[in-house]
């Protein structure tokens, strides 16, 4: 029942127009000792953890969907996902919510990090290609490598980053369906 | 200025399908031979308007196309031609081919050219085909008047250089609003010119009528320009006004005679001729065209009455007032103004509740918008089959939501089409069974209790008892027929495979069966029944909930889970006692409702939801719901309360949860699901398998 | 800037006409039908009436002849908008007393040049 959903595709568009740019500056974060960055244009917020309704017979890095304004958000924990060690959350545990790319629309998804840090612009880093590196799992998100202040940070493909996992929860029902006929 | 005319596209394609649907009924409404002088004029106007906007907006081929009809609605207005049944049924044609049209127009495709050209071929013939009176004056394109070219100038070799304008505006001229002095601005604004005043008219000063104009002038135009320029200068005051237009020519000796501007007649145009070539159009290019609701574009829009934004309007002003009103006494607050505070908390929810009541009104739409394509359907299906169908509408003004209006049509479509084609028996066999020639179909829209109850209702042979339980076991769909009613042996024509059509009938059986059916209505969180008595008829029940953003739910809780159970869904909550249950090897628990065996589903279990309260059956609560043509038991720890949700998306963002049908936020904040029974109901049945269930 | 009072029973062709209109700085009143028309007429001054032929309850052409029987519209310029190229619409058109006529389809720019000529 989409048209129950409060962003509809041309409201997310009405509201950040911006959306179908890649900007230049990248929001950083931490997620197991490792610093990442994503493309600042498709964050929509940043919050801390709070209690989101668990949803049942979904993967264990599904953690549930929580109320963002009116509108239902899946919240998806990183470390979960790609296999690190899962951390209990604190008062210092971050929630970011971001517009992901999926069939011709946006959906606005919450992922699970250690903490957010600087933004960076990419005027003042140095961003290359990068072979495969960090985190393995992570390895088909990512868009770049940066260097600053001699740290280096992992770009994020935020589309590529819950590709599978979509397609996980698509097969789920699909699966079931199948076994029923 | 460019202006964007896309912009008002959506309002054109909206008013047009509204114009196609005037036009529909009215020739529907049509009897050869009558002219019922208003209804004809409706339907020329809803014609002409939709040519109009059609050109404006740009469709050249749909303003073409609806041109031709205008013209033959026209004739028939006026009187000129006969209504015959042939030009009424090809006018319903044409309608068929607009609506197509526009609809793709409306979604950005191609339209089909060529059955348009057929069909306007169609139309011609018979325009061509008049008995007696002229058809050159109607049969227009729609170009502008153009002058007629008699402009001959006497004037050889010597090369023109402008022309002389003899203008001498009648003394009425003012009356018409048009001004002289425009007049020789816009001559002014051609070129070079000098004009000389003629004033011998004016009267005396007392004699001088202040309405009335008394100059003239000779205007001298040193500018070369075509004369058809000129002509348009004066096109609207040539009956105000006499003129002169000459040209000046150097070394001129003589001057041409002064050519009075003729009247502008528009260019003689030909009656079609009839040797054009009809072919007949295929049955099949008949425009399956689906009412308008811009699926494509997403979002839609409805049209509202202005009286209810206006008391919306109102409605929020007062809520705006409430707040203020609490937000006053916020500040200084002390428990001596807590009665203060409850008054204010109640006026609160009082216009919260009319407000929200108000905004879910204009949703709704009468149903006549789902009723409005049968009287066609059925006129056109019987006159196919050859039997003779009457059939009543009644509720059409019944409200109900905008998506279930655009989700009922569909199904409504396939079982009234059910009901004609196996239903209504022939004439002949009517006759023989001592019924009426005519058959009747019944189309009921009511409320009942907090739903929509639609229900279809026909006086023909009725379902075949028999025929319906020989299909079933042949198809494997039930094994006996072992305690089944009646009417559960007529439901089963809603199990899928399931036809009794001996041949695929091109009208109703083709693949989109019943289960597809009542798969459509269950999504729409309804219900279908069906009952029949042989020889007299048969009548189907669809039950639909108001409104399909807001929901009547009951919370129950599951360990520290909340879910919402649709109150629509729920049969009754009961206690469990130990011997009401019994277990089915290695499959699961049934206990018995009355004289029914039903499954047991242990929410914790299905859901995976830790610590429950109870996981002995007598210490919770049996939800008994019904849902997917079945019912089965909810093992719950409690029930919250009963309060009405907003029906919030789970699959905008994240997808479809097996067993949720959405989610709702709480009063804090917090979500909770809402179940999906038929997907509870589904499950269920995957743990104990129905055929479990009888023999227990 | 001048007052127009746009007639026609098209929701589309009256938001065409008021948009275009207002755009270039007139002010717009618009009507459903000659009734309509012919009230609103009555409660205020307009500069230009431009209205469609074919409407219900009064057509264009019997709402021209109302209008002049107003001595505010006596000399106001009455324009009718017509799909009709047929010279009988015209003539019964300048015979209830119109000004002139735009022929449709017109665009936003034949509009806007009609209208200037006639009311500035």
């Amino acid at each position: 029942m989409t048209e129950q959903a409060v962003d509809t595709e041309t409201d997310v568009k009405e509201k950040n127009p911006h959306l179908d740019e890649v900007g230049d500056q990248y929001l950083t974060f931490n997620l197991a000792g490792e610093d990442y960055g994503i493309d600042i244009l498709r964050v929509q917020e940043i919050r801390g953890w709070d209690d989101a309704t668990r949803l049942p017979n979904a993967p264990d890095y599904v953690k549930g969907v929580v109320n963002i304004r009116g509108t239902i958000v899946p919240v998806y924990d990183l470390r979960q996902k790609f296999n690190l060690e899962f951390k209990d959350y604190d008062q210092n545990t971050v929630v970011i919510v971001i517009k992901v790319a999926s069939k011709g629309n946006y959906k606005s998804v919450g992922i699970v990090v250690d903490g957010v840090s600087d933004v960076l612009h990419g005027a003042h880093i140095e961003i290359t290609q990068s072979p495969d590196f960090g985190a393995e799992m992570i390895t088909d998100a990512i868009s770049g490598l940066a260097t600053f202040d001699r740290k280096m940070v992992v770009l994020i493909d935020v589309d590529r980053l819950l590709v599978d996992s979509e397609e996980a929860s698509n097969e789920d029902s699909a699966a079931e369906e199948g076994a029923e006929e | 200025m460019s202006i964007d005319m896309a912009q008002f596209h959506q309002v054109f394609f909206e008013e047009s399908f509204e114009g196609l649907d005037i036009m529909e009924s009215g020739l529907l409404n049509m009897q050869p031979g009558a002219v019922d002088s208003e209804e004809i004029n409706s339907i020329f106007r809803a014609a002409h308007s939709i040519k109009g906007g059609a050109g404006t907006f740009g469709f050249m081929d749909i303003s073409g196309f609806t041109h031709v009809m205008e013209t033959l609605l026209d004739e028939m207005r006026d009187g000129r031609r006969e209504v015959t049944a042939e030009a009424v049924d090809a006018l319903l044609q044409s309608v068929d081919i607009l609506r197509d049209m526009l609809t793709k127009s409306q979604d950005g495709q191609d339209i089909d050219k060529e059955t348009a050209k057929q069909q306007q071929d169609i139309l011609e013939a018979i325009l061509a085909n008049k008995t007696g009176a002229d058809s050159s004056a109607t049969a227009d394109a729609p170009a502008p008047a153009a002058s007629d070219s008699t402009a001959a100038q006497a004037i050889t070799q010597e090369e023109q250089t402008g022309w002389k304008i003899v203008f001498r505006p009648h003394q009425n001229i003012l009356r018409t609003g048009n001004d002289p002095y425009r007049i020789l601005r816009e001559l002014a604004e051609l070129g070079d010119v000098e004009a000389r005043c003629d004033t011998s008219l004016l009267p005396s000063l007392d004699a001088f009528e202040e309405e009335d104009f008394y100059l003239s002038w000779e205007v001298f135009l040193h500018t070369m320009v075509d004369r058809p320029v000129i002509d348009e200068i004066f096109e609207w005051v040539e009956d105000e006004c006499d003129i002169a237009i000459v040209p000046i020519v150097s070394e001129v000796a003589v001057e041409a005679a002064a050519e009075p501007v003729a009247p502008v007649t528009p260019a003689q145009s030909a009656a079609e001729a009839a040797e054009n070539k009809v072919s007949p159009i295929k049955p099949a290019a008949k425009a399956a065209a689906k009412k308008s609701s811009t699926a494509s574009k997403g979002g839609g829009s409805i049209r509202v009455d202005t009286a209810k934004i206006d008391s919306l309007i109102n409605m929020v002003g007062e809520l705006v007032i409430t707040q203020s009103m609490l937000g006053m006494l916020g500040e200084d607050f002390d428990m001596s103004r807590v009665e203060k505070l409850n008054e204010g908390l109640s006026q609160l929810e009082r216009h919260t509740r009319e407000l929200q009541e108000s905004v879910m009104q204009i949703r709704m739409l009468p149903i006549s918008f789902t009723f409005s394509r049968f009287p066609r359907l059925v006129h056109d299906l019987s006159l196919k089959m050859g039997k003779k169908i009457d059939l009543k509408m009644i509720g059409e003004d019944t409200e109900v939501d905008k998506t279930v209006i655009e989700k009922i049509g569909d199904p409504l479509v396939h079982l009234v089409r059910n009901s004609l084609d196996h239903g209504i028996e022939m004439p002949e066999d009517r006759v023989a069974a001592g019924k009426p020639e005519t058959g009747t179909i019944k189309l009921i829209a009511s409320h009942k209790g907090g739903n929509i109850v639609i229900e279809i209702h026909d006086d023909g042979k009725g379902l075949d008892r028999d025929r319906i339980l020989s299909k079933a076991i042949e198809k494997g769909v039930i094994s006996d027929a072992a305690n089944m009613s009646d009417k559960q042996i007529y439901e089963l024509i809603f199990e899928p495979g399931f036809s009794t059509a001996d041949q695929i009938s091109d009208v109703s059986g083709r693949g989109v069966g019943m289960d597809v059916v009542r798969r459509n209505i269950y999504e729409l969180g309804g219900g279908i029944e069906i009952d029949s008595n042989p020889g007299q008829g048969s009548a189907i029940i669809i039950r639909l909930p108001l409104t399909l953003a807001i929901l009547d739910g009951q919370s129950i809780r599951v360990g520290d889970e909340t879910y919402i159970v649709p109150l629509v869904s729920i049969i009754e909550s009961i206690q469990v006692k130990p011997e009401m249950v019994n277990m089915v090897a290695g499959k699961g628990e049934t206990f018995k409702l009355r004289d029914e065996y039903l499954p047991v589903l242990r929410m914790h279990e299905v859901f995976g939801i830790p610590n429950p309260k109870s996981t002995r059956l007598e210490d919770g609560l049996l939800v008994v719901v019904e849902g997917d043509g079945g019912k089965c038991g909810l093992f719950v720890d409690e029930l919250l309360g009963q309060h009405q949700v907003v029906i919030k998306s789970l699959e905008t963002n994240y997808g479809k949860v097996e067993g949720a049908s959405g989610a709702t936020i709480l009063g804090d904040g917090s979500v909770a699901l809402i179940l999906d029974v038929p997907d509870m109901m589904r499950l269920s049945r995957k743990i104990i398998p129905e055929h479990f269930l009888k023999s227990a | 800037m001048a007052t127009i009072l746009a007639v026609d029973d098209s929701a589309s062709m009256r938001q065409m006409v008021s948009f275009t209109l207002k755009g270039a700085g007139y002010d717009v009143v618009e009507a459903v039908d000659g009734v309509d028309a012919l009230n609103k007429a009555k409660g205020q001054s307009v500069n230009l009436v431009i209205t469609d032929v074919n409407m219900p309850n009064m057509d264009g052409i019997t709402l021209i002849a109302e209008l002049r029987k107003l001595p505010a519209y006596k000399f106001t310029p009455l324009l009718m908008l017509t799909t009709e190229s047929a010279p009988e619409k015209k003539a019964a058109g300048k015979a209830a007393g119109a000004t002139g006529w735009i022929v449709k389809p017109f665009n936003p720019d034949q509009l806007l040049a009609t209208v200037k000529k006639v009311a500035g």
